[in-house]
């Protein structure tokens, strides 16, 4: 029972070390959003993100630390990772615009990662004694497998990239077609109205002469 | 006893995300989520009102829920409740592809009254999975936990192979169909472009024999 307790304080305490998140949302046109996120002094963060879906694939991102000073802009970025060591205590804010386009809305997927991974269990995070090789091999492939998750996200994100744009090419050349189809056939049969009109003018005056 | 409870409650408690953001009380903020088939994903979140007095963003005194709507990639909605103003929830995916997850305020403003401060966090697949509970549910040693845990990513990374394979071939599909849309479209339009002219000439060869000037 105790030691249930003296879980719950290590957790409470241990889990008010941030550690960010991962989303992906959708950007509307001429619109701006903020994320916030609170990081400790000294503690490394990451922040990578990039647009799946949307007019030129490209967004604006600010990154501005608790005083103000900006970390980190740039505009029309389809993708980027930015990784920043923070200088002072407080909530960072990270804001992505879409403000430059007027109709196209965009969805981005970003990844915020701050200081450590958290380990699973509080005890695997803090070890007295050294660890045994199999405890040290199963870190490595754990770490090992930690950037193959990595790596497939960005391969996932990539894809649905492609996949978007390709299914949005395969939308439009239907369309296109049909409208061009009938184009040809309303201009046509314009043609032929608009001759028509010419020479049957001309008899109604030659006859009133 | 209720004492432990309470501590145990506390724990789930804290353990809420940093990462937050703004929304209007009526406006609601959709998530997407491309996952692959029996993945669980738990979302943890809090929200939080600007309290005028305070100047400051207080826990919700008013009785303002969450409401959550997860859609599936079929657009079939697999979960529409309501929760408190801090809590989590979860689902299991049945079908792989992009599920929605939004949220909105069950605010009855008629209009943006107030911004309000969400927490979020969400953790999909192995991420999601409590090692707390499985380590104290199954008994496992240490070294037995972590084996578990390599385990769980590596199914994740199977599955997430699985549905990339599936992927590829719908682009695959795409890109074939975008193709045979191109030839046969051409072929059509010359075809049409033909008749049209033929139809033409025809229509204007029996008008100009009508009107007696050929």
């Amino acid at each position: 029972m105790y030691t249930l307790a003296a879980f719950c304080v290590v957790w409470i305490v241990a889990a008010h070390c941030v550690f960010g998140g991962e989303l992906t949302f959708e950007l509307p046109d001429n619109d701006k959003m903020c994320f916030y996120e609170n990081v400790d002094k000294g503690v490394q963060a990451t922040i990578e993100f990039q647009v799946i879906t949307g007019g030129n694939y490209d967004v604006d991102l600010e990154l501005t630390a608790p005083n103000g000073q900006v970390l980190y802009k740039d505009i029309k970025k389809q993708y980027d990772s930015f990784t920043w060591t923070a200088q002072y205590q407080g909530i960072h804010t990270f804001c992505f615009s879409n403000e430059f386009s007027t109709f196209t809305h965009k969805v981005v997927y970003f990844d915020l990662e701050v200081g450590d991974d958290k380990p699973a269990v509080e005890e695997m995070g803090s070890h007295h004694t050294a660890m045994t090789l199999m405890e040290t091999s199963s870190v490595n492939v754990f770490e090992s497998l930690n950037k193959v998750v990595d790596h497939q996200t960005h391969h996932r994100l990539r894809e649905a990239q492609g996949r978007g744009f390709a299914e949005d090419l395969n939308e439009r050349v239907l369309y296109w077609s049909v409208g061009e189809s009938v184009l040809v056939v309303l201009i046509g049969i314009g043609q032929i109205l608009v001759l028509r009109s010419f020479f049957t003018t001309s008899t109604k005056s030659y006859s009133r002469l | 006893m209720a004492f432990l409870t309470a501590l145990v409650t506390l724990c789930l408690l804290q353990s809420s995300a940093a990462l937050y953001f703004h929304i209007g009380e009526t406006e609601r903020k959709c998530f997407i989520e491309e996952i692959p088939d029996e993945t669980m994903v738990v979302g943890n979140y809090k929200v939080q009102a600007y309290d005028h007095n305070v100047k400051d963003y207080m826990p919700v005194s008013r009785d303002i829920g969450m409401h959550v709507d997860i859609a599936d990639p079929d657009e079939k909605t697999i979960l529409s409740r309501t929760y408190a103003a801090e809590g989590r929830f979860t689902f299991t995916s049945h079908t792989a592809g992009e599920h929605v997850i939004c949220l909105n305020s069950n605010s009855s403003a008629w209009f943006n009254s107030g911004q309000l401060r969400v927490h979020l966090d969400i953790s999909v697949g192995e991420h999601a999975v409590d090692y707390q509970q499985v380590q104290a549910k199954d008994k496992l040693t240490e070294l037995q936990l972590r084996v578990r845990q390599l385990l769980d990513q590596v199914e994740q990374i199977t599955k997430e192979q699985n549905y990339q394979r599936y992927r590829e071939e719908r682009f695959r599909q795409t890109s074939e169909s975008t193709n045979q849309r191109v030839l046969w479209w051409s072929i059509a339009q010359t075809l049409i472009l033909l008749i049209t002219g033929f139809w033409q000439m025809q229509h204007l060869k029996s008008f100009f024999e009508a009107k007696k000037l050929v």
